[in-house]
């Protein structure tokens, strides 16, 4: 087969041209850009001042502060205890193993080609929670016991987030088939379940973990306060969880299910082998995505008096001793959370892309 | 079932003699079977007999009732009333009576339903695994024997996605004779294919008539019908209208009704 | 054969194995469990109750609160009963819910729109809005709101002045009130008189033009009538309005309407917010109508505007509308974070301080619960009221 020597007419990137279709295309366009430019010039000036050319960097307590820029000094005085609360700082080697470990599992996923990454994916939901569970606390094989309350700031935003997700896939899982069981008394709990969960804010739930769960126990059992608010995500997300699955349930086609049945496959068989590969695989942006809002979700905590990293900055901004650095605390709160949700959102993006365009024909 | 059963022995081809020794090679007998959605009667008094190693195969017009009819055989659909025994098991309620004849009747749908998260040779391989309780070694090489005799070996470590239709479907084939079935039912095995496909599915299907496999093929191919079919059964609102040896049926028929149906679709 | 044995049983399968029977023994399991975990609950809580002394029943729903709150819109004042402490936290959530989802809809649509603008500029920019917004948490929009912005505002007395009627300070942003005089009934009538002959005018309209085909520019002449009849009214009636403007009064100012900070704070936060959520909503919406359907409608003859109006956004609401209820949602429920900064909604009045005095957390609980969950359940019977309504009838 001969190539055909003709070929289209490459379009030149010329500036001008292209303010003229992008930017100026007609009098209307012409007054907006010119606003919204407008808008940008004189924002954007006294902004970088603040942040970068006016801030200062050096120091080590208040009086350091004397530009007319942002106090920065004083995130870097107090990083430790948003990152680690008050977890004491001989043992915070062991937390930063746990934080290892977590890139460890997850950064690769970013990486296509990455050797194994399914596998330190699967590490990551199974074994990274055990490791966890004897590291952090501790008071197990010669470590040091570290009481729950004096986790705090990144460190248990990171737990509440992860445990809530981990411990909400399983359960929710079972809500989802509930919720599409043939049998209407175990359907009718499930939609029961989910729906009242779904339908109150989680400040209540926060409120009802802490206030009402001791209520609920025989005497002489309570749990912490960390683990209160645990239940209490964990029981709220999941009812999330069992949503998004059941989307991706419903949409494995009927002939799926049909083919397992006639291959003889019972219904466990049938749902683990062929139906919840699939659907679990299809739902991973929208679990991904209420992983995000759990995430933000967190910070409810420092209500119920738990310190996250909102908490920590929070109760930080309202010391004395630091006075006038509420903005500058809640811009670097901002950026952890925006980096952390901004990141794993386009991961999960690409992903849907993927899914939408591969695997079907 | 009140006669008794007696041992048999499996006589893989029988003679298409006039059905007088009933009872004796019958692998599938429906009596009296009706089945409704709601209030709507789809399936009205059907009976059939079917032996060892007959071909059958069943036609009639789009909402007659065919797919749903063979779709009772393995209870992908629940009959109502009358009784379907399948391999001297009747399909009741019981679960292990729907398990064991879903082990001994494969089946191969018009739109293949392949599992899609597994490779052609897990997808074989899935069911003697799980159901037979088959050893993975032994399970993998009787799928790839399968897979040869549907003419695609060498397909066997892609995933259904990266393949063609008619390719899909020849997977499909194989995937249901992994099982060692006694019985295949194919529900509109070609209607889904492009027309250059058609004939590589029909081909595999042939073969597999020519080796005693009993049949019963739910298909608009009246060329098939001809050259493989035992009997033809013609369905039209939910009922049998007519049964008859092939060349009797495209013919001869004698109700009006299959004239029609026949006319319509033999004509251009 | 093997399987004869079965074959030759004309009864019915042994139970266990008939699947009808496994189903209702499953149920009856599950709902025993449900009841068992519930009676271990009610007979844990009611012994703890009972040691800790606390009382139980609605009882104290008639007791005298003894607190006071910041702002309500119902009257109330510390003697009156924690039952009208519900009330008050009630409609004050209401009130930042109603507000909220006024302006999140309007700022959520005019940068969805934005967003698909042939301006690169334009689109660019609510693009960094939508990105930077929706991945920050909004309880931290709301502390930055509250404690950054609103309170290192000016005292009352060096506040920010627009022209006399309107004060932004640390206390809270103060704006004229109209106070309606005698007469003002005229214009009330005008107003309806106007809403009623423009449905008239749309209804003849149309009837006009199934028969005629000729068209009534019933949106111009609609929205003249809206707007010249109460007008008129209003200067027939003598002018029956005044304002009342509020002035500096000791340390604080008195008259007019108030916002307060925390109500500012929180209503700004959530619209924010929820508005970078609703713009996505909208684009999707708009990108969901398939590009052969603008084609079409324009290959039949229809301009822009009526491609725009018949085809496009007919077919893009009923995209948008779902999702936008459970944004509305999701709003609603989010206004609970009231309570961080001290905003008295339902959540804080009554789950926070109420609770906090009573001890009497099963019922307060269940009834602050019941309350988000009967929002809920009204909003998604509209919904699915909505969606029987428009959905696009197919076989």
């Amino acid at each position: 087969m001969a190539e055909s020597t003709m070929k289209a007419p490459k379009k030149r990137i010329d500036p001008v041209r292209w303010a003229r279709e992008n930017l100026f295309s007609s009098w209307h366009n012409t007054i907006l850009t010119l606003l919204v430019g407008y808008l940008i010039v004189t924002s954007v000036g006294p902004l970088l001042n603040w942040v970068l050319l006016d801030a200062n960097f050096q120091g080590s307590d208040p009086s350091d502060c004397t530009g007319a820029g942002a106090c920065w000094l004083f995130i870097n005085q107090r990083l430790n205890f948003f990152i680690y609360g008050f977890y004491p700082e001989e043992f915070q080697w062991r937390v930063d193993i746990m934080f290892g470990l977590l890139a460890l599992s997850f950064a690769p996923q970013f990486i296509e080609r990455f050797p194994g990454r399914k596998w330190l994916g699967l590490f990551g939901l199974t074994g990274l929670p055990i490791v966890g569970y004897f590291l952090i606390p501790g008071g197990l094989f010669g470590l040091e016991e570290v009481q729950s309350s004096k986790w705090g700031g990144l460190m248990l935003t990171l737990i509440l987030a992860y445990i809530g997700i981990i411990a909400s896939l399983p359960i929710g899982t079972l809500l989802a088939l509930g919720r599409r069981s043939e049998m209407p008394i175990i359907r009718g709990l499930c939609v029961v379940f989910i729906e009242v969960w779904r339908a109150v804010p989680l400040i209540t739930v926060l409120f009802m973990a802490s206030v009402m769960l001791p209520l609920f126990l025989p005497e002489g059992m309570n749990f912490e306060k960390l683990a209160r608010a645990l239940i209490g995500i964990t029981l709220w997300q999941s009812a999330y969880m069992a949503e998004v699955i059941r989307g991706g349930l419903q949409a494995i086609p009927r002939g799926q299910y049909e083919a397992a049945s006639a291959l003889g496959l019972g219904y466990w068989k049938k749902m683990g082998l062929i139906i919840l590969p699939q659907a679990l695989k299809l739902v991973i942006p929208g679990i991904v995505n209420t992983f995000i809002s759990l995430f933000k979700d967190t910070t409810l905590v420092l209500i119920i008096g738990l310190f996250d990293i909102l908490g920590t900055v929070q109760s930080t901004v309202t010391d004395p001793a630091w006075q006038n650095v509420a903005v500058e605390g809640y811009v670097f709160v901002a950026f952890c959370f925006w980096v952390f949700c901004f990141g794993i959102s386009r991961y999960s993006q690409n992903l849907e892309r993927k899914l939408d365009t591969g695997h079907r024909t | 079932m009140g006669k008794p059963m007696t041992e048999q022995t499996q006589t893989p081809e029988t003679q298409s003699s006039p059905s007088t020794d009933v009872g004796k090679s019958d692998i599938i007998r429906v009596e009296g079977m009706h089945k409704w959605y709601g209030d709507f009667h789809v399936l009205k008094d059907l009976n059939l007999t079917v032996r060892h190693g007959e071909r059958i195969v069943i036609c009639g017009p789009s909402g007659s009732g065919k797919s749903t009819f063979i779709r009772c055989i393995n209870r992908l659909e629940e009959h109502q009333q009358g009784k379907i025994i399948v391999d001297d098991v009747e399909l009741t309620d019981d679960v292990r009576q729907i398990d064991s004849v879903r082990r001994e009747v494969g089946m191969v749908f018009q739109h293949f339903n392949l599992f899609p998260h597994l490779t052609v040779l897990e997808n074989c391989c899935l069911s003697p695994i799980w159901v037979r309780k088959t050893p993975r070694k032994e399970a993998e090489a009787t799928a790839m024997e399968y897979l040869e005799r549907v003419k695609i070996p060498d397909q066997a470590n892609k995933f259904p996605g990266q393949l063609s239709g008619g390719q899909q479907q020849r997977v499909a084939i194989a995937r249901a004779l992994c099982m060692k079935p006694k019985i295949m039912l194919f529900d509109e095995p070609t209607s889904a294919l492009d027309p250059e496909m058609i004939k590589e599915v029909l081909d595999v299907m042939i073969e597999l008539a020519g080796s005693g496999m009993t049949m019963l093929c739910v298909t608009h191919e009246m060329g098939f019908a001809k050259t493989v079919a035992d009997r033809v059964i013609f369905m039209d609102g939910g009922e049998i209208v007519e049964e008859a040896p092939p060349h009797d049926f495209f013919t001869n028929p004698q109700e009006p009704r299959t004239q029609k149906f026949l006319k319509q679709i033999l004509q251009h | 054969m093997k399987k004869q044995t079965f074959d030759s049983k004309p009864a019915g399968p042994k139970p266990w194995y008939d699947p009808r029977v496994r189903a209702i023994f499953f149920q009856v399991v599950a709902i025993a469990l449900v009841f068992w975990g519930g009676w271990v609950l009610i007979d844990n809580t009611l012994s703890n109750m009972e040691s800790r002394g606390i009382s139980t029943g609605f009882g104290f729903l008639d007791e005298s609160a003894g607190f006071g709150i910041i702002m309500s819109l119902v009257p109330y004042d510390a003697t009156m009963s924690y039952g009208r402490t519900f009330w008050v936290g009630l409609t004050n959530t209401l009130l930042v819910s109603a507000m909220g989802v006024v302006t999140a809809t309007i700022l959520g649509f005019i940068i969805g729109v934005a967003r698909l603008s042939s301006n690169w500029l334009v689109a660019k920019v609510s693009l960094a809005y939508i990105e930077v917004i929706r991945n920050i948490p909004l309880l931290l929009q709301i502390f930055f709101w509250y404690f950054a912005v609103l309170s290192s505002l000016p005292s009352p007395r060096q506040s920010v002045d627009v022209g006399g009627a309107f004060f932004l300070n640390n206390r809270g942003l103060y704006v004229p009130e109209p106070v309606t005089q005698d007469g003002f009934g005229l214009v009330w009538g005008g107003i309806l008189a106007a809403i009623a002959a423009v449905i008239g005018i749309r209804i003849w309209a149309k009837r006009r033009q199934l028969a005629t085909g000729a068209i009534f520019p019933t949106f111009k002449v609609g929205v003249g009538i809206l707007f010249l009849v109460p007008i008129m009214s209003y200067f027939l009636a003598g002018q029956p309005l005044e304002w009342d403007l509020p002035a500096l009064k000791g340390f604080n100012f008195g008259g007019g309407i108030s916002i307060i900070p925390e109500l500012a704070a929180l209503w700004i936060a959530l619209s924010l917010y929820t508005a970078s959520f609703i713009a996505e909503i909208v684009r999707s919406g708009i990108l969901s109508v398939s590009k052969g359907q603008t084609e079409a409608s324009k290959a039949l003859g229809l301009p822009n505007g009526l491609t725009l109006r018949l085809v496009v956004i007919p077919q893009a609401m009923r995209v948008i509308i779902p999702p936008l209820t459970s944004q509305y949602l999701n709003l609603v429920k989010n206004s609970s974070l009231a309570t961080a900064i001290g905003y008295p909604d339902l959540v804080a009045v009554f789950m926070g301080t109420t609770l906090n005095q009573t001890g009497q957390a099963v019922e307060v609980v269940a009834i602050t619960m019941a309350v988000y969950l009967t929002i809920s359940l009204l909003i998604s019977l509209f919904m699915n009221i909505y969606n029987r309504a428009v959905a696009i009838k197919e076989r």
